[in-house]
């Protein structure tokens, strides 16, 4: 009798702690400790805080709840495919790997397992030509239409002429870092620029080198796309040589907070890129503060709400909390499966009506993917920092990026993709 | 003077402040090494904790927030106040005596007579919990580290050098610093092992431990002093580092650059630390100025190894470290 009392409690107990399977499950492959915690807390928290938020407020998505199981990566490629395995069985809808190394192993996997991965602002650029990344989104921007948001910035910082000036690219030496060259060399060859790239190796605690370099070169910009400690000393070290921060642009991966603060009140004028709204002066702040904050079931302590990663977190969740209602909608069902999800995601709309009504107005563009666009717009803002007010600020409207130069980039690279993989174009 | 040659000299002086803080690792590794044969794969993560400490105190940061406020659903962060800088250093330094006190009595103890090897998994186990204890006891987030020291180009270097050349030397204030802390530190280091009685002790230890036991010297009260003087140059080098990238975990990384430091200045030299971290300072920085823009730059990481492998080649020992002669 007790034993059979014990096997009921055990069994209701696993009915409960288990997730029910109803759930719509996004996994969130995050990195809350190692060498980048401080940038994978506030992006993990942000993208929790937004599904948390829908649960509380609207109970979930189309009256399902939303269930988001955590899988620490470390930011390590081999955890990161550790994690997509031990979670696809939960039902999983989308991945958002949160890192370029654990992006690339995925994509034939997760293509065969028929789940979508997006990967906004980071993973492998050439994913946008959805002729041949069936499962793969990076909307709304990539980083090669980060690298020409940043010389369009420069172009109207000169009058639309750049002819001989130079602009020296620094930058993680790996295949993230290296990812803007070919679009930078393009861009120099159309507008007569002057490109030398200097590369910096992991971690980055030391770049006495490259600076004393840059100090040489004297180049009018230098555009920097680091991560992790190297943006802290990067910043560091051109404050140090006293290089004008007003022409040193980071990507969106190099302009958090946590980057500028340790140089102090030198980084005022240091430039981001940015694909999305900084700050929390939009309403769906108040609301994930009213239904997550104030409720104690927010992920982390709240401190990262408004921060520029935390709202690249919850910019993702929405991205996917939408595509996942457009899912609900095209095949009239409310729990949907991955491959409705992805085509959810495929036929996604975001108007700028739309993120009225989420609280989100003015937060990213406007824009509709589609079967051979999965990269979205490429419209990307410029921030800068102001160390006295403790804040960033968009200095500029959501720009679109030079596609003539990026669109024959993006299909060569996507081309060699399906010859070495036998890959049939899925768009008619 | 011509013009790449003004340059390969201001690379140079730069190579040589560089040098200076990976000497200020390298030390670390140096002292345990001398006085208890034990290669402290930790000496990283010493650097990272001594640092979080230090910005912890001095800013009121309560310890253990995040795990107290999971468990008890509060919302602490801070004390409410800031401490001096001297008095955080002091109670930071303090609690890097608490931590050697901690790993001799409940690490090294068990291992006396232990295989080196064993004691080097040992600090291979203390990493891995240090790099969860830290964040955990002060978070994951980059804290900024100011304790006062000056930072930027030095204008006096750069106007008098701008005077006599036309082109003016760039020096970090924070590098000149760190050459003069490091200047006292060995100083302070070879003062106290030549002329304190616990330093001839520590001596003693270094050359023999069972002879050092036979005279009545504490093998346990050595390791906790020698690990606590780790623990202090641990704290120093990671004030110079900190306050060039803010304190975070990654700070543990530098402990990389101290090895090819130490593979050429041998594992047991004070003084050859610091000549050590000075050819791999200026060999990378001119390496890469000379030979990087032709192989496509980013030559430091790799080149301090090559440059100590080759050192390996012709004398095993290093440049100053003692030669092992074990008879058959």
């Amino acid at each position: 009798m007790t034993f059979k009392r014990v096997a009921a409690a055990s069994v209701a107990a696993l009915m409960v702690g288990s997730p029910v399977m109803a759930d719509l499950v996004f996994p969130s492959l995050s990195y809350r400790t190692g060498p980048f915690a401080a940038g994978g807390i506030p992006y993990a928290d942000g993208f929790a805080d937004y599904f948390t938020m829908l649960n509380e407020r609207d109970g979930g998505i189309g009256g399902v709840a939303v269930s988001v199981p955590e899988c620490e990566t470390a930011y390590n490629t081999e955890k990161g495919v550790e994690c997509y395995e031990s979670t696809k069985g939960m039902g999983a809808l989308a991945y958002n790997p949160l890192s370029t190394g654990i992006t690339y192993q995925l994509i034939p996997k997760a293509t065969a397992d028929d789940i979508p991965l997006y990967t906004p602002g980071y993973g492998r650029t050439s994913a946008a030509n959805g002729n041949v990344f069936s499962h793969v989104f990076n909307f709304p921007a990539n980083y090669w239409n980060g690298a020409s948001a940043a010389i369009n910035h420069v172009l109207e910082l000169n009058g639309g002429d750049l002819k001989g000036k130079k602009i020296v690219l620094l930058h993680f030496n790996g295949a993230y870092g290296k990812e803007p060259i070919p679009t930078l060399t393009k861009l120099g060859e159309k507008h007569g620029y002057d490109l030398t790239t200097i590369p910096i190796d992991y971690p980055g605690q030391e770049q006495k080198a490259q600076w004393l370099q840059i100090r040489r070169e004297k180049p009018d910009y230098v555009l920097f796309w680091g991560w992790g400690v190297m943006n802290q000393v990067a910043i560091q070290e051109a404050a140090n040589i006293r290089y004008p921060m007003d022409q040193f642009i980071g990507v969106w991966w190099s302009g958090a907070e946590h980057d500028v603060k340790p140089a102090g009140d030198k980084a005022t004028g240091y430039k981001a890129m940015t694909f999305h709204g900084v700050g929390s002066d939009y309403p769906v702040f108040g609301d994930l503060q009213k239904y997550v904050v104030d409720a104690g079931k927010a992920a982390g302590d709240g401190s990262n709400v408004g921060t520029v990663i935390y709202n690249r977190g919850v910019y993702a969740a929405m991205m996917l909390a939408e595509a996942a209602k457009k899912a609900q909608e095209i095949h009239g069902v409310a729990d949907i499966t991955s491959a409705q999800m992805r085509d959810g995601l495929e036929q996604l709309e975001i108007t700028n009506a739309r993120m009225a009504e989420l609280g989100m107005e003015g937060f990213g563009p406007e824009f509709k993917v589609s079967c051979a666009n999965h990269g979205g717009p490429g419209a990307i803002a410029i921030q800068q920092w102001d160390a006295a007010a403790g804040k960033w600020s968009l200095i500029s409207d959501f720009g679109a990026s030079d596609m003539e130069v990026i669109q024959p980039l993006i299909d060569a690279d996507s081309a060699a993709y399906a010859a070495e993989n036998n890959i049939e174009p899925q768009c008619n | 003077m011509p013009e790449q040659l003004l340059f390969a000299m201001e690379v140079t002086l730069n190579g040589l402040m560089a040098g200076v803080l990976y000497a200020l690792v390298a030390l670390g590794f140096v002292l345990i090494f001398k006085a208890s044969g034990i290669f402290n794969f930790a000496q990283g993560m010493l650097v990272v904790f001594a640092a979080m400490t230090l910005v912890g105190v001095q800013t009121g940061q309560i310890p253990f927030a995040h795990l107290i406020n999971t468990i008890f659903g509060t919302k602490i962060h801070h004390f409410g106040w800031t401490v001096p800088t001297i008095i955080a250093i002091i109670v930071a330094g303090a609690a890097m005596v608490l931590v050697a006190w901690i790993i001799e009595k409940y690490i090294l103890q068990h291992l006396i007579g232990q295989p080196d090897i064993i004691l080097f998994m040992a600090t291979i186990g203390m990493w891995y919990f240090m790099h969860g204890f830290a964040p955990l006891m002060w978070g994951s987030e980059v804290m900024k580290l100011d304790v006062g020291l000056a930072q930027g180009i030095n204008e006096t270097i750069d106007t008098t050098t701008y005077g006599w050349f036309g082109y003016g030397f760039f020096i970090d204030n924070l590098d000149i610093v760190a050459a003069i802390v490091a200047a006292l530190l060995v100083t302070a280091l070879v003062l106290f092992s030549q002329y304190t009685k616990q330093g001839r002790a520590l001596r003693a230890v270094a050359d023999d431990h069972s002879a050092a036991l036979s005279v009545g010297i504490s093998l346990r009260f050595i390791w906790v002093l020698v690990w606590s003087i780790a623990g202090f140059v641990a704290l120093v080098a990671g004030i110079m580092w900190g306050s060039k990238s803010g304190v975070q975990i990654s700070l543990a990384e530098v402990a990389l650059k101290a090895l090819p430091v130490l593979m050429l200045g041998g594992f047991t030299s004070i003084p050859g630390a610091i000549i050590g971290g000075l050819i791999i300072g200026v060999g990378e920085q001119l390496f890469e100025f000379a030979i990087g823009p032709l192989v496509g730059g980013a030559t430091q990481a790799w080149f301090a190894y090559v440059l100590a492998l080759v050192f390996l080649i012709f004398r095993p020992q290093g440049l100053f470290g003692e030669k092992i002669i074990e008879r058959v």
